[in-house]
């Protein structure tokens, strides 16, 4: 269980939130909403312990992610802005090495079917360079396929991709969370995720959050 | 974890050997900045004779400084140094082996040329043989100190001018025992004790930079 | 009796709390500096005998030892409160690393110059690569760099955090660069520079350059403390207590 306890962050001179506290349990998936700048990466960075926040903590299990660092590390996936991805390297070379970091050990065929599941078929070795920005972005989602981690963090998931993939994305989403995985995603775009199960949390600027 | 290790080590020499034009760039400069020097000073060769271990180890320092930026600004800019922080892996251990394939790809080719160079400046094959082994054990330490210096300064403005003033005062031992090594050798006095400083530095930054690179990823990466 | 001074050290932690303290501590040092530095520039310049062997000309070394010590000093003491703001996540203590820097690179910039000045007369030369003013002008870069390195940062969190790193390097490295720099010195045969007469230095000499570097400290410390203040200011611009202060008319 993720638990968010009096969280604060400030950015330069901004004071993004304060006091947000919110918990998220198995099987749970939490919508993130709020305007630009309203600091919806800022959070979720922060829950992933790249940044240290400027008062309150994230626990994880109870425990303070600060102490636990690797080991919370290994239950986490973190999707970002950034692809994540190098331009030089082909699919299944990308993957090879996500899934390594992750910790995740992977035969050739588990790669190039991953790839082949999010619609890359005939591209797995090109350079990803050649790719298009959609393509790209499922390169660096297919690690969601392969990875056993218990909570993703998705900022924007669904940015870049073409209405089949954003179906796709959605279907794998729902997966995890059926199979008791958390997510917490952010996205602009209208989407179906699970039912029922879905709950929301707001952000705006001098609010506090809250669910 | 040892094969997180290799994993990092071979993604990082496979980019390298995909875009080799970065290699060469250093090395050019390193060889261009060498061969400068009787230029500016003139070809009188017992001058250049007693230079040219200054020389080369002050060539070799500026060029390792060039090379640094390459070693976490790519990443850093798609991210895939972000997945890094976020691995269940020891992240001085990613980090010591993303230090280790730029030494490979930036370090090693000065050394290789080095004796070249100095061949240019007339050292005695003695001094060449130092020159080189004195290298082999400094240019490490310089790419991990350096590694500390490129990650304090990773998305900066002007990162890379200020990787320079930060890192150089901290590579003067280096270059110390470095060049001193080789003209002790040219100069009859043996440089064994100079290397062996060398080695002691070496192992001293092999401990400590890896751990504190990778706490200067983590704060840049905030 | 200890139980509360134990408590009053935890007040002091908080910048809104060490804010007037530091104000104090800065009105006493800066008169006691005024007072010694008198004193200790008379005593140096008119009452101290002149040198048998270097004549006047090393009246300098009143300014130039005392300034050298505290450049050494600043940096340690930099790097401390730089580590413990750095493990603790302790504001202040970060605050008081950059509000010395400036100083430690001042003292480091005036131990060269008035190397340079006493070189001059002495060996006719301005500059001799002698193994003390070498490691001066090395640490004089790292107080450059440390200073550099925090001033291209905005955010002031991640400043002061990668600052203390870059301090902590610093601090390992300074023994190894003294050393590598004596060494180096002593196999090329340099120039070395002896300052003072050592054991044979007379009494009032020795209480001038007593006096003179507790003068030194004293300055140190009442720069760094109105240092200190305007930092504090600028980063709790929008906390009640600093706005409270600055409607009243008091900053």
């Amino acid at each position: 269980m993720l638990e968010v306890c009096d969280l604060e962050c400030i950015r330069g001179d901004r004071r993004l939130f304060h006091g947000l506290a919110f918990s998220i349990g198995e099987g749970e998936l939490l919508h993130l909403h709020g305007h630009n700048g309203s600091g919806k990466t800022t959070l979720l960075r922060t829950l992933c312990g790249l940044i240290l926040p400027s008062g309150g903590e994230v626990r994880w299990n109870g425990e303070d992610i600060r102490g636990l660092r690797e080991e919370y590390a290994g239950q986490l996936t973190y999707i970002g802005h950034k692809r994540a991805i190098k331009d030089d390297l082909n699919g299944v070379e990308n993957l090879r090495v996500a899934c390594t970091l992750d910790g995740v050990e992977t035969t050739d065929e588990q790669l190039w079917n991953a790839l082949d599941r999010l619609g890359l078929r005939g591209f797995e070795d090109l350079p990803t360079k050649v790719l298009s920005q959609g393509q790209k972005r499922r390169v660096g989602l297919a690690r969601l396929l392969l990875n056993r981690a218990q909570l993703w963090v998705l900022d924007e998931p669904f940015n870049a991709l073409d209405k089949a993939a954003v179906g796709l994305l959605q279907g794998v989403i729902r997966e995890h969370v059926a199979k008791g995985g958390m997510v917490i995603l952010t996205t602009h775009q209208e989407v179906s995720l699970t039912q029922g199960e879905v709950r929301n949390l707001q952000l705006g600027v001098g609010e506090k959050g809250h669910v | 974890m040892f094969e997180t290790f290799r994993t990092i080590l071979k993604r990082d020499l496979t980019l390298a050997m995909r875009r080799r034009t970065d290699l060469m760039t250093t090395l050019f400069f390193f060889v261009i900045v060498v061969s400068l020097f009787p230029l500016g000073i003139g070809p009188e060769m017992n001058t250049l004779r007693l230079i040219a271990p200054g020389v080369v180890w002050v060539a070799a320092l500026l060029a390792s400084m060039l090379a640094l930026e390459r070693l976490f600004a790519a990443d850093h800019a798609d991210g895939t140094l972000e997945q890094m922080l976020l691995t269940p892996q020891p992240l001085a251990l990613l980090v010591f082996a993303k230090i280790f394939a730029h030494w490979l790809v930036s370090g090693v080719p000065l050394v290789l040329m080095a004796p070249l160079l100095g061949l240019q400046y007339d050292l005695s094959s003695e001094g060449l043989q130092v020159l080189l082994i004195s290298l082999l054990l400094g240019t490490p330490t310089l790419s991990l100190i350096g590694a500390i210096g490129a990650a304090l300064t990773l998305g900066l403005r002007g990162g890379g001018v200020l990787v320079s003033l930060l890192v150089l005062p901290l590579t003067i031992p280096v270059l110390i025992f470095g060049a001193g090594s080789v003209e002790a050798t040219v100069s009859g006095l043996g440089g064994d004790g100079h290397l062996y400083m060398l080695g002691a530095l070496l192992v001293m930054s092999l401990v400590l930079a890896p751990v504190a690179s990778a706490a200067a990823l983590r704060i840049s990466n905030e | 009796m200890n139980n509360s001074r134990f408590i009053n050290w935890f007040k002091f932690s908080s910048p809104a709390a060490f804010y007037p303290l530091a104000g104090k501590i800065w009105l006493w040092s800066t008169v006691i500096t005024a007072v010694l530095m008198a004193v200790g520039l008379y005593l140096s310049f008119f009452v101290a005998p002149t040198d048998y062997k270097q004549g006047e000309g090393y009246r300098i070394i009143f300014i130039h030892v005392p300034a050298a010590w505290m450049s050494m000093f600043i940096y340690v003491i930099m790097a401390g409160w730089a580590a413990v703001g750095l493990v603790f996540n302790t504001r202040l203590s970060s605050m008081m690393a950059s509000a010395l820097a400036p100083t430690g690179a001042l003292m480091a910039f005036i131990a060269l110059w008035t190397g340079a000045f006493w070189g001059k007369p002495m060996w006719g030369t301005w500059w001799v690569w002698d193994a003390r003013l070498t490691s001066e002008l090395i640490l004089f870069f790292l107080y450059l760099g440390f200073i550099a390195l925090q001033s291209s940062i905005d955010d002031p969190r991640r400043a002061d955090r990668a600052g203390a790193i870059l301090a902590i390097v610093g601090v390992v490295n300074i023994p190894i660069i003294y050393y590598s720099v004596q060494w180096w010195n002593t196999l090329h045969q340099g120039a070395t520079i002896k300052m003072g007469g050592e054991s044979s230095m007379e009494a009032t000499m020795l209480y001038t350059m007593l006096l003179m570097t507790v003068a030194f400290w004293a300055y140190s410390i009442a720069t760094a403390m109105s240092r200190v203040r305007s930092i504090i200011l600028e980063r709790e611009k929008d906390t009640t207590w600093v706005q409270e202060m600055v409607r009243e008319g008091k900053a």
